[in-house]
């Protein structure tokens, strides 16, 4: 007996217990639950659009704005963009987004104003009243989703479709000699004297979310502090549905091909400074 | 050095299986699980103790879906000693 106690002696195993650690006082990062409805969103698998509509959530929340911002959805996939932000919103025709908040703007300039668009509907159908807000430097943020292709309605070609690049107008490539070259609309509008603040993020890695968050929040400053003109953010986004990727495959494809064609960074500041 | 625990939550309901997440996270914690959500989704599960609370993988969820916690120092407590040995089960429990 008493050897046997000695040999199970050995099998002994010592039992640690460890405390869940998942309490309030420990949360580092939890979504936004006042900006953002608590409602799965539409989107594709590891479509952008959703990490920006989160990031605008979480500025909206950190910087106590919920009830003076107001919104305007486009038209593409980002058409209900108010069924997921919890704050006023509006929809405007495909392309006019800019025209519509310039409107709401100018009779509520105390109100916080931005409009959220795809490349289909700022840079094809709506680069009039693109140009024009920012030609006029209207006090409101432009936020541009550029996934190179109109999304909602099936992958067709955009302004902004690489040069070579598949869709369902293009099905051999797009052919720069006869369908023109991509449009870099933010290079353009940067030229603008109208425009204060234009920069170009990208939301596909923990670092460009950062970025692009401060981004965002840094327009809703200058807007709140008097504003002297119009703040652009474009956002080189994906679209694995159209592209006909996975969602990290469409990333990887970003990076290698979107990228260098749309470079990240800013290229207008209110100080001057780039960077 | 303090030492860092980190732990995440995910709403495997809003999850829609993208493995952005998976690709982020750089402990490798996280893996695709082989269920569905009620919406059919593969959804993403921890399949490592080893997170450090990041939040990468939260910031690229386009879904919002993960909450991050963490904490310096947690402390682990033995509690118990035991084995399981046919005919012959003792627990030994501390305090
Ligand atoms: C006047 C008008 N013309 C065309 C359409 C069809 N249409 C809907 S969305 C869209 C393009 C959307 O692409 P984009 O703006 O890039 O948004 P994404 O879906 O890619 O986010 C088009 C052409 C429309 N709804 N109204
Ligand atoms: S079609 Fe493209 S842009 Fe639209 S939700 Fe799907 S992935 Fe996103
Ligand atoms: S918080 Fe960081 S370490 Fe933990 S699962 Fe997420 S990405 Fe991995
Ligand atoms: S990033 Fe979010 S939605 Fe995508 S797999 Fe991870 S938890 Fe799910
Ligand atoms: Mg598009």
């Amino acid at each position: 007996m008493n050897e046997r106690r000695m040999l199970d002696d050995q099998h002994f195993e010592t039992m640690i217990e460890e405390e869940s650690i998942c309490t309030s006082s420990n949360v580092v990062y939890d979504a936004p639950h006042k900006a953002l409805y608590d409602t799965p969103m539409h989107y594709c698998p590891g479509c952008g659009h959703g990490v920006v509509h989160r990031l605008l959530a979480e500025v909206f929340e950190e910087m106590d704005i919920i009830k003076e911002v107001i919104g305007v959805a486009p038209v593409g996939c980002s058409v209900l963009a108010y069924n997921y932000l919890n704050i006023d919103m509006s929809e405007a025709a495909h392309g006019r987004a800019s025209a519509v908040a310039t409107g709401i703007k100018r009779v509520l300039p105390d109100k916080l104003v931005f409009s959220y668009q795809g490349d289909g509907d700022l840079a094809a159908i709506g680069t009039g009243e693109t140009i024009h807000t920012c030609n006029r430097g209207e006090n409101i943020l432009i936020l541009f989703i550029n996934n190179g292709i109109y999304g909602m309605t099936g992958g067709q070609m955009a302004p902004t479709t690489l040069p070579g690049m598949k869709s369902t107008t293009s099905p051999f490539g797009r052919n720069v000699e006869t369908m023109g070259n991509p449009l870099k609309i933010t290079d353009l509008v940067a030229q603008l004297p109208g425009t204060v603040y234009v920069t170009r993020q990208a939301v596909h890695k923990p670092v460009n979310v950062r970025k692009t968050k401060k981004a965002i929040q840094k327009a809703f400053e200058y807007q709140q502090n008097g504003g002297k003109g119009t703040c652009f953010i474009e956002v080189v986004s994906n679209c694995p549905s159209n592209w006909k990727m996975t969602p990290l495959d469409s990333n990887k494809w970003m990076e290698e091909n979107m990228l260098p064609f749309y470079p990240l960074g800013d290229l207008k500041t209110p100080s001057g400074k780039e960077n | 050095m303090a030492k860092v625990k980190g732990d995440i939550i995910i709403d495997i309901e809003k999850c829609k299986g993208c493995e952005l997440c998976t690709d982020a996270c750089p402990q490798d914690s996280l893996e695709t699980a082989k269920q569905v959500n009620s919406k059919g989704y593969l959804y993403i599960v921890k399949i490592e103790d080893n997170c450090t609370g990041c939040t990468n993988c939260a910031l690229v969820c386009p879904e919002g879906a993960i909450t991050v916690y963490r904490k310096v120092n947690n402390q682990k407590k033995e509690i118990a000693k035991f084995k399981n040995i046919t005919n012959d089960i003792t627990l030994t429990v501390n305090e």
